[in-house]
């Protein structure tokens, strides 16, 4: 019988806690006293309410100092672990920002609960080495998305996609279950590192792949493909991105992939260290790595070469995110301490610019009714600041320097090529992701033809750009080009994290 | 260092034009004209200080010290050399652009960025840093040509940003690639120059970024995004496009390529393939092709603006051809002749672009005879005529002083391609002369119809464009040794070691 620390655990999870005490804050503020006020003005309260919590959380986690794992990786604290989900506030605050100037629900209260309720999965989900605790702050997460996603009752299409996500959100928990369960069968416990080393027990003994182990191994990819949204577990992405309310999509989009990615790494490199194989040219080796070797580039033909004849730009920016999660997978098939710092760098900047890149179609929407690329003919004498921000979040995506994209892929597949033994084995797949972000640009540039070629339809004036969005994609805008100028600021937190 | 401030000014005056109020077109290109000549200012008097030409530190800076990334420029003299080439056609663009009205303010601004990523690349001593200015030229050349273009723009812009993007993905993987075969410790150059790769690894190496450089310099077989941009794309564009971006490319091959990997360049391959026995072979090869091949189909063009630009590819390929002389007058050659090609290629879309075509709406040299331009725009007659004999190498220019040294390099190289480059000097010759027949004089016999209305007269920017670029082009023609006194050391410093140690004559 272990002896638990009540106060510690509390204290630890005491970022977790503020957020859902404003979550439930939120939620009473709206019901009790502002029902009658217009939606504008609920969202604002409901928003800043949320934001300061979330904020106040920031605060606790930049304060703690302690390094903690309770009940054998329950819950673990780390400068790593805290990195992300400061990481996964901010984002979270930049959607509430976004989201204050939406229309398409009465219920407010609810909808930022529901952020609140993802969010605080996700603070849960990355501070875990548990299977259990993974499993259900993954439920958490996913649920809240579902309903989130669900939450423009007025369009058939978001309960179209909701649906879908959930029905395919469903499959892909129960193939995860499955595995979990298998891995528990091995090793006798939910710990990732305990599981870790049954498999390396299992090679000493000779068996070098169980097929109980094969089996696990690939339901795991499978649920965790689904979330990052990897080819050929991505059907549910573009409908989702197209249906989805933008705040939500953009959630979706940015603070969900975080939050996957970071856990992801963590099951693969922890959980199933001793399983890896080798996907280096012309020495395979059977184990998760090919798998993922494989998965990664698929995601990144099919995402790319998709992209090219999308005419949403919305389903355009998810065939974007499959090819972006294949580019990010690379950081799995070298599965290094400077792969991770790679992948977080990665991630980090790329949910920056997709949450802009989002911000903008959402007021695109909003003012011509529509995301199609004709709704952008001419954007940037339409609203010129917003075509700045919108021309860099795109160029960062294709990575383009001097943005934070451009960093992010080099040191990616530096990371990549640096894996010792054998120098370059995985050079195939890095040129492969360089020829495929060659094709990148081409659908990107797409997008910023029509706002800065194409004349405006005839009729448009100037567009009036809610100030409060348009701040937040300047400094998005902003965050973009300072992160590719000097990728130190934020690398070396990450470096030293690690 | 000043020499810093070229990119600094640049970029500054690219925001300061996007900040100016709606409309202002006279002060928008005022503030870009202002902001071109203090760059090239800068350049003058480092290049007027600096007459050694060897290696000069600007500017060193940690930058990425987890990866040994520097902020790191530094400028020999072919730097130097090609510096003041993009100094003299940034001004004269804008000149030749006094008569941009449609969203100016947005013109100039991209223009100014393309310029500072451009004195960027040629600044950078760190290959990070190299790599991120040169793609950053990439996208203000997109909308330079779609925006502003005209025939086909949107189809010629997506072309050359295509091919532009994958060279520079090829260059990416070799870049990548040799920093982590290094050791993943320095992205200097010199760090990188000194490091012995293996052979195996610079023979896939050296290829694969040299290609991805050769593309921008318009290397046949991949040169086709060059007449098609180049014909799409507004007059300063193509100047900048012929003029700067090409030797981009060219500077990139013998700056990156050749010093990083010279065993891949030189090494035979140890075995022959229709005669050729190492990549050396090749490009010398695929360059007398550009230089033979560009000549004849500029030779059969109806349009006046393909006719320049197939004459670029041809003239490109001298200087691809001068690169694998490896030969001290070869390569100085080669650069000489970037710098020619530069200012001549200016002046010919100058006077294709904006002197005739902006006037007289037609490039078809069949509707342009019966005009007879020489007595409607003498001036741009005039000026044609210099500059096509200029860029046909008649001795007092600096075509000239360029193709005769590559000549002789290659004599010693490759006795056998020296005489069908003298089949290209030829038809070089041949094209110029029907162009210039075709469009500034009617054929005799043929009723001479004048334009209706008359063409409005040549304008004194254009005046002064004209005089700047056939001056610096005479001047580099009757004394070369003013910028080979620069690049000889600079070929001589221990950069090219790799290169010299394998066969230097």
């Amino acid at each position: 019988m272990i002896a638990i620390a009540n106060a510690q655990l509390l204290q630890l999870a005491l970022p977790e806690v503020i957020v859902v005490v404003a979550a439930l804050l939120v939620l009473a503020m709206d019901l009790l006293f502002l029902r009658t006020y217009r939606t504008r003005v609920r969202f604002t309260i409901a928003a800043a309410i949320a934001s300061l919590g979330c904020a106040g959380a920031v605060f606790q986690l930049l304060l703690a100092q302690q390094q903690a794992n309770v009940l054998d990786g329950m819950l673990v604290a780390n400068p790593l672990t805290r990195l992300v989900q400061i990481a996964l506030l901010i984002l979270t605050i930049l959607v509430l920002l976004i989201s204050v100037d939406s229309t398409f629900t009465e219920h407010v209260g609810e909808y930022v609960l529901l952020i609140l309720l993802a969010t605080t999965g996700m603070m849960f989900l990355v501070a875990s080495q548990d299977l259990l605790v993974i499993f259900v702050s993954l439920e958490l997460l996913s649920l809240s998305l579902y309903i989130l996603t669900a939450f423009d009752k007025r369009s058939p299409r978001s309960s179209e996609a909701a649906l879908k996500y959930f029905l395919f959100g469903g499959m892909s928990a129960a193939f995860l279950l499955f595995g979990f369960s298998l891995l528990y069968g091995l090793s006798n416990s939910t710990s990732l590192t305990r599981i870790a080393s049954a498999i390396r027990n299992l090679h000493l003994n000779g068996q070098h792949l169980n097929p109980l182990l094969v089996i696990a191994l690939v339901t795991t990819v499978i649920g965790f493909g689904f979330k990052v949204a990897a080819a050929p577990f991505h059907f549910w992405a573009p409908d989702v991105y197209q249906g989805a309310p933008a705040p939500s999509a953009a959630f979706i989009a940015s603070a969900s992939k975080v939050a996957s990615f970071f856990i992801f790494f963590q099951v693969m490199a922890v959980g199933f260290a001793g399983a890896e194989g080798s996907a280096a040219w012309s020495h395979f080796v059977p184990g998760w790595v090919p798998v993922l070797a494989i998965v990664a580039a698929l995601s990144m033909l099919l995402g790319n070469l998709v992209a090219i004849v999308q005419s949403s730009v919305r389903r355009l920016l998810a065939y974007s995110a499959i090819a972006h999660a294949g580019y990010m997978l690379l950081a799995f098939v070298s599965h290094t301490q400077q792969s991770l710092a790679a992948l977080l760098y990665y991630v980090a900047t790329y949910a920056f610019a997709t949450l802009g890149a989002f911000g903008v179609v959402a007021v695109v929407e909003e003012r011509t009714g529509g995301d199609r690329l004709a709704n952008f003919d001419g954007l940037s004498r339409r609203a010129p600041v917003l075509s700045a921000c919108m021309f860099i979040f795109l160029l960062s995506l294709a990575g383009i320097p001097p943005l934070a994209g451009f960093f992010g892929k080099v040191y990616l597949f530096v990371s990549v090529l640096a894996v010792t033994p054998g120098p370059l084995g995985l050079l195939w797949l890095v040129v492969l992701a360089i020829a495929m972000s060659a094709v990148s640009l081409y659908y990107y540039l797409q997008v910023l033809k029509r706002m800065y070629v194409a004349s405006p339809s005839a009729g448009s004036d100037r567009m009036q750009v809610p100030i409060l969005r348009q701040v937040v994609m300047v400094l998005l805008a902003g965050a973009v080009v300072l992160l590719g100028c000097a990728p130190h600021l934020l690398l070396h937190w990450i470096l030293e994290a690690i | 260092m000043m020499l810093a401030w070229t990119i600094y000014i640049s970029f500054l005056g690219a925001l300061l034009l996007l900040l100016l109020p709606k409309g202002s077109v006279a002060s928008a290109r005022v503030l870009a004209l202002l902001t071109a000549v203090a760059c090239f200012a800068i350049t003058l008097t480092t290049f007027a200080q600096h007459r050694t030409g060897e290696m000069l530190t600007v500017v060193r800076a940690p930058w990425i010290p987890s990866l040994g990334i520097e902020y790191h420029l530094a400028a020999d003299g072919i730097s130097l050399t090609l510096l003041l080439l993009t100094g003299i056609i940034a001004i004269t663009g804008i000149l030749f652009s006094w008569n941009m009205e449609h969203r100016a303010k947005e013109f100039f601004a991209f223009y100014l960025l393309l310029i500072g990523a451009v004195y960027g690349v040629f600044l950078s001593y760190d290959l990070f840093l190299l790599f991120v200015f040169y793609e950053i030229v990439i996208i203000p050349k997109y909308f330079l040509i779609a925006i502003w273009g005209s025939t086909r723009r949107e189809y010629g812009a997506m072309k050359l940003v295509l091919y532009s993007f994958v060279g520079s993905a090829m260059v990416l993987i070799g870049l990548v690639a040799a920093y982590v075969v290094a050791g993943a410790k320095s992205m200097a150059l010199g760090d990188l120059a000194r490091f012995p790769f293996p052979l195996h690894f610079q023979m896939w190496a050296f290829p694969l970024v040299f290609v991805g450089f050769a593309i921008l310099a318009g290397l046949w077989p991949f040169h086709t995004w060059a007449p098609t941009g180049h014909v799409a794309a507004p007059t300063a564009a193509s100047m900048l496009l012929a003029g700067v971006v090409m030797k981009l490319g060219a500077y990139g091959c013998l700056r990156v390529a050749m010093t990083l990997f010279p065993l891949g360049l030189i090494s035979p391959w140890g075995f022959h393939v229709l005669g050729l026995g190492s990549w050396r072979d090749v490009f010398a090869l695929l360059a007398v092709i550009g230089i033979v091949y560009g000549a004849m189909v500029a030779l059969v063009q109806k349009d006046f603006k393909f006719v320049i630009g197939y004459s670029s590819v041809s003239h490109m390929g001298f200087v691809l051809l001068g690169l694998m002389t490896l030969n001290q007058i070869g390569l100085s050659g080669a650069v000489v002749q970037m710098f020619s090609h530069g200012i001549l290629a200016g002046l010919l879309f100058a006077v294709v672009g904006r002197m005739v075509y902006d006037r007289t709406h037609t490039r078809d040299l069949a509707a342009l005879g019966p005009m007879n331009l020489n007595k409607a725009i003498p001036f741009a007659a005039v000026a044609f005529v210099v500059a096509g004999m200029a860029s046909m190498g008649l001795p007092g220019f600096s075509g000239f002083v360029a193709e005769l040294m590559i000549l002789i390099g290659v004599w010693r190289a490759f006795p056998l391609l020296a005489i069908c480059v003298g089949i290209g000097i030829v038809v070089g010759v041949a094209y110029t002369w029907r162009a210039m027949q075709k469009a500034f004089f009617a054929e005799a016999g043929t009723e001479s119809i004048p334009p209706q209305p008359p063409l409005p007269p040549i304008t004194l920017p254009e005046r002064l464009g004209a005089i700047i670029l056939i001056g610096a082009s005479v001047v580099i023609g009757l004394y070369p040794q003013l910028i080979l006194n620069v690049i000889v050391p600079a070929l001589n410093s221990p950069l090219f070691e790799g290169l010299r140690k394998g066969s230097w004559q």
